[in-house]
């Protein structure tokens, strides 16, 4: 299961949810979410395997794909400390490990982006990597 | 004398990005700022030069956990200024959708972000590790929520089914069956929670408040009503300008609210049970007597049980709702444009939220004003925290920052829905 992330009117934030539209032009199934990790949470309860997708600002070069294998071990805070939300996609990914609901295998993308002011279209270095990742994903999809 | 500095500077386990200041001087709580740091997002100004159709959708996106009270103060207030009736029918399904959005914010709340308060856990995550059912349980509770707005608002988060009028499109009866069978499960378990809320251990205290919330003439309050307080305060919602005022306040991206010449003021789940003990159904009366409360608390930390009360009625509401359910004979109410002031106010979870516009001839919108509940809780809430402190300057830093954020958490603060104001002027301190 292929699931995008971001809000689609802040800018680079979108990245998860244009990959994922990418990823279907492409005849890969993949769904896209804005909002509450915890409805997340079942969306994917049931999936053998996950692969996300989601904007990060970590202090990377913007445009940096970062991969992270959170199949036994939690996601990385300094990569996904950034959400608004009172559940983070962190928290969200713990929880489910911690419930049994979190598929076996896990694996997240985060793009590192820049600018997630109100607007939309996406930086340069982002639409430069979303061709990048959306290889990836298919590698492993 | 004590001389102490409590700080958080990323507060946890609230909606939106804020911190905490307490500053103790000479053993006296010299200063307390809840401070909102999460930018300000000028929705008001945004619907400047839109069309009256398009509100409902822009002000959803205001927040992602309480999207319908927006859709619903924004449908009101436009209905008001145009003088549109809507039909019974679709006074209900607005009243389900509502239902729905109490569950899950409430389920939110209770089981996410305070009861790790109560059961001395740092997070969900880690609680769930104990108490593995219990977070299981207020996942399920929280998606029925979601499952009401999906059917009745096409999506769960910044639904795109509510329309000045009425809906887009309404349901047949038979949609809405299914749902039924689960939400009287639901409503089940939730009876049991509400009877878990009252084993909590939970701290002996007492505030004085003026409660703030809708009053109407027969229901629990969710879409319209007089304005009411438990200090006599009772007015129609299009005076609520003349009696209610807000300030900035330099070290806040948010506005605090208070009732002019008498100043601050509480309003959400506590004030309107307060307030509205009489109009719960006797089930729920029962429920909460059970619970120890019999229609009174002013014990903030005992908020969680009429969350839990809340909730429960919300179960109860819905599944009436879809037992008398008949479709309207149109989805929505056709309406005649016209120059126009328009006023609403309705409950959301965190408490009353109170919108104005006013549009030209053609629906175009030339103001907005909108009042969310944290806003309004704001000043409260450093009372609260100032009450709280004096009495134990002298606890250990650690142990009052921990409780100070509980007095915080109590209140359901939703940062994300405070900022969304107009005008920001910046002040910075040296």
């Amino acid at each position: 299961m292929v699931i995008g992330l971001g809000n689609e009117f802040r800018h680079d934030d979108a990245v998860g949810l244009i990959a994922a539209r990418r990823l279907r032009e492409i005849g890969i199934a993949a769904e896209e979410h804005e909002g509450d990790p915890a409805t997340l949470m079942n969306r994917w309860k049931g999936a053998d395997g996950l692969i996300l997708m989601d904007a990060v600002v970590s202090g990377a070069a913007v445009g940096t794909l970062h991969r992270v294998d959170a199949s036994s071990a939690p996601l990385p805070l300094e990569l996904f400390k950034s959400s608004t939300h009172a559940l983070g996609l962190a928290e969200a990914v713990e929880l489910s490990r911690t419930l049994g609901t979190l598929p076996s295998r896990v694996v997240v993308f985060g793009i590192e982006v820049r600018d997630v002011t109100a607007g939309v279209g996406v930086s340069p270095e982002v639409e430069s990597t979303l061709v990048l990742l959306v290889v990836e994903v298919a590698k492993l999809a | 004398m004590t001389d102490k500095t409590i700080k958080v500077d990323y507060l946890a386990r609230v909606e939106g990005e804020g911190a905490m200041y307490v500053r103790i001087k000479n053993g006296i709580v010299a200063d307390v700022k809840l401070k909102i740091f999460e930018p300000p997002r000028f929705f008001e100004a945004f619907l400047r030069g839109r069309s009256y159709l398009e509100a409902p959708d822009i002000t959803a996106r205001i927040c992602g956990i309480c999207p319908i009270a927006y859709q619903m103060s924004t449908v009101h207030a436009i209905e008001d200024a145009i003088g549109i009736t809507i039909p019974p029918s679709i006074r209900e399904l607005r009243r389900l959708i509502y239902c729905g959005e109490w569950i899950e914010s409430h389920a939110l709340h209770v089981f996410m972000l305070h009861a790790p308060d109560f059961l001395g856990y740092p997070d969900a995550i880690q609680m769930a590790k104990d108490h593995r059912n219990l977070v299981q349980q207020g996942l399920d509770l929280k998606k029925l929520g979601n499952e009401i707005i999906s059917l009745l608002g096409g999506r769960a988060i910044h639904p795109i089914n509510v329309r000045v009028g009425g809906f887009y499109r309404t349901p047949a009866a038979a949609e809405l069956l299914p749902l039924k069978e689960r939400l009287q499960r639901g409503r089940a378990v939730c009876a049991e929670i509400v009877r878990w809320t009252r084993t909590l251990p939970i701290r002996d205290y007492t505030c004085e408040y003026e409660f703030v919330s809708l009053r109407h003439e027969r229901e629990y309050p969710m879409n319209e009503g007089r304005i009411v307080s438990n200090r006599g305060l009772d007015i129609g919602v299009r005076d609520y300008d003349a009696y209610f005022e807000e300030e900035h306040v330099p070290y806040s991206n948010a506005l605090h609210s208070i009732i002019r010449g008498r100043g601050a003021y509480l309003t959400g789940p506590l004030a309107r049970f307060n307030l509205n003990f009489d109009r719960l159904p006797a089930t729920i009366q029962d429920a909460a007597r059970e619970a120890g409360l019999a229609g009174r608390c002013v014990n903030p930390f005992e908020s969680i049980i009429v969350r839990s009360l809340e909730m429960l009625y919300a179960f109860e509401e819905a599944i009436r709702i879809i037992d008398e359910y008949e479709p309207p004979d149109a989805p929505a109410v056709a309406c005649d444009l016209r120059r126009a002031t328009g006023y609403a106010a309705t409950e959301a979870p965190r408490g009353t939220l109170y919108h104005r516009y006013s549009f030209d001839e053609n629906g175009i919108i030339q103001d907005a004003r909108i009042v969310p509940p944290t806003s309004q809780n704001q000043k409260m809430i450093e009372s609260d925290l100032r009450e709280y402190v004096a009495p134990r300057v002298d606890m250990p830093v650690n142990q009052l920052r921990a409780e100070c954020e509980h007095v915080i958490r109590n209140y359901d603060p939703c940062i994300s829905c405070a900022t969304h104001f107009l005008k920001l002027e910046v002040e910075r301190e040296p």
